[in-house]
């Protein structure tokens, strides 16, 4: 099989390439290896010594219902991918973009993305992005964002990493609403061993009635370390936002959590829980006392958690 | 021989004695109340029968089936058949209906469960996928709860203040629910002080300061509970008068 077809295999995209109306683009290393696209949407790649540069933009106006594919990933063992993308959500349009990031064989690799996303006035974006990596660890994730919302526009992102290892994952997301935007950013990340886990959530609510909120769900085992920086501000009137942070450790793993809510205009509103330990206890008491283990209650209350 | 035999139960919780000589046997089969004030020492009794953390360290003797429970972790006592439901249900943030009855369940299949949420009043095309989290009510929880121990056909429920938190509708539901596990076969312990969950039983024990005072058919204890110890200006006081026994 092709590196392609590999990819593909393994990220189960084949119903979805069949269907001519749902786009796709396949990277490997630092290749397009697939792409199809569809009314409205414009894709640019270029090949770069470690990665692939990608522009791209959706026309004002153009709703594209049907999840777009994206599959960013290594089969070897060791490598370098570096994947700029630069992406604009024309006026009014509509996208949703699944993103899968398979590592399944990785003992040394390192997946860097660094996006410079804007949503102009209008305009909808929910991207949603899986990462399956190797049992062995041995990987560096690097997401870096900059996401512009401008009036009207609404954002929401999923991140996920429950399969597999961790290695070392870095995200830093920033984002600024306008007027009447909407963000919602939520990270699900589940690390063992010796995984490190680093997240930087930033949001700014800078324009009238802007709306955020940054979610946190992480599960540290063994000796694995999560430390999450989760930080909203709010600098406009009406502006209302929130921030959730959970962690539950087992083992030894080591869990820190710094909220930051600032405002700055006296009609904003901003709020922010944030829960760090152990399983509950009153939880793992009540599946107990229907017949499960402790430790089958604890997967089932953390599968929960990052479901 | 009871299914659940207690005998001279002492149980203290931070220095305070809150079980103090307590003995009761549970018939199989029936559905027993414990009555008695805030305070009593009811709840107590039911995480000690249920072996959870901090009340496992009791003297005296419980016996389930005429085997000893000492030594039992909370996993194992189920495992034997028993099982609790909170007076506040926990929340599980991401576990679905469908998938927490499935947890304890001793039939798996999702029809079989569905037939379960719909007979504690929770159509599983409205309820089976959503979580039980914070955006359900009390009251649905509870039934949430309830749905799960019916699934688990446990041979000794016990359930603390059933009634605590819900609507009326909700209550014939609770009390539709208990009868389900009675007809299953299931003994019954209800922990309340409301009248009307008292009425649910038909056999009761009155409880007061960590022991029985007194026991028999509901409706010669209830009665007593509704006259004297409703009213009582001693509630929640752990010391009680020896001649105020009925």
């Amino acid at each position: 099989m092709t590196a392609a077809s590999d990819l593909i295999e393994f990220t189960q995209l084949h119903r979805a390439m069949k269907d001519p109306d749902v786009a796709h683009l396949v990277i490997g290393l630092n290749k397009v290896v697939s792409s199809r696209l569809v009314t409205g949407l414009h894709v640019e790649a270029d090949e770069k010594d470690q990665g692939v540069a990608i522009r791209l933009r959706l026309d004002a106006g153009q709703r594209i219902l049907k999840p777009v594919h994206m599959c960013f990933g290594l089969l070897q063992e060791q490598g370098i991918q570096e994947i700029e993308m630069d992406l604009d959500v024309g006026d009014d349009s509509e996208i949703h973009v699944m993103a899968h990031c398979v590592f399944p064989n990785a003992t040394d690799v390192r997946h860097a993305m660094d996006a410079a996303i804007r949503l102009r006035p209008g305009a909808r974006y929910t991207y949603f992005e899986r990462h399956i990596h190797s049992p062995a660890g041995g990987i560096r994730v690097l997401p870096k964002a900059r996401i512009e919302l401008e009036p009207g526009a609404r954002f929401k992102t999923d991140f996920e990493l429950i399969e597999g290892r961790v290695g070392l994952i870095d995200i830093d997301y920033e984002t600024t609403c306008h007027e009447r935007s909407v963000m919602e950013m939520t990270a699900k990340i589940s690390g063992k061993g010796d995984d490190v886990i680093k997240i930087r959530e930033v949001g700014h609510l800078v324009g009238e009635h802007a709306r955020g909120v940054l979610t946190s769900r992480v599960a540290v085992r063994d000796s694995a370390r999560a430390d999450i920086y989760n930080k909203l501000t709010a600098s406009a009137a009406f502006a209302r936002g929130h921030v959730d942070c959970q962690e539950i450790i087992t083992g030894g793993g080591i869990a820190s959590a710094i909220p930051i809510v600032e405002v700055s205009h006296p009609r904003a509103h901003i709020t922010h829980e944030a829960a760090l330990g152990s399983v509950d206890t009153r939880q793992l008491q009540t599946l107990m006392a229907r017949g499960l283990s402790e430790d089958q209650a604890s997967e089932l209350i953390i599968a929960g958690l990052l479901s | 021989m009871g299914l659940l035999e207690i005998r001279d139960l002492v149980l203290s919780v931070n220095g305070r004695r809150i079980l103090d000589g307590l003995s009761l046997d549970l018939w199989e089969g029936y559905v027993h109340a414990i009555v008695g004030p805030n305070g009593a020492g009811k709840s107590t009794l039911s995480y000690t029968i249920m072996g959870l953390e901090g009340y496992r360290d009791f003297e005296g003797e419980i016996l389930f089936d005429g085997q000893p429970l000492r030594g039992l972790g909370v996993d194992e006592r189920a495992r034997r058949g028993i099982t609790l439901g909170w007076q506040e249900p926990a929340r599980f943030e991401g576990v679905g209906v469908r998938r927490f009855l499935q947890a304890g369940a001793k039939d798996k299949d999702p029809a079989a469960l569905d037939e379960i949420l719909r007979q504690v009043g929770l159509p599983p095309e409205r309820y089976a996928t959503r979580s039980v989290d914070k955006t359900l009510s009390g009251g649905e929880r509870k039934k949430v709860e309830l749905a799960s121990i019916v699934a688990m056909q446990p041979r000794l429920v016990l359930l603390d203040e059933p009634d605590s938190g819900i609507d009326v509708e909700s209550l014939q539901r609770i009390r539709e629910a208990i009868n389900l596990l009675k007809a299953a076969g299931s003994t019954v312990l209800l922990i309340t002080h409301s009248m009307e969950v008292l009425s649910w039983a038909e056999h009761a024990f009155l409880m007061c300061c960590g022991k029985i005072l007194d026991k028999g058919a509901t409706d010669q204890i209830s009665p007593y509970f509704a006259e004297r110890c409703i009213p009582c200006s001693h509630r929640n006081v752990p010391q009680l008068d020896g001649s105020d026994t009925p």
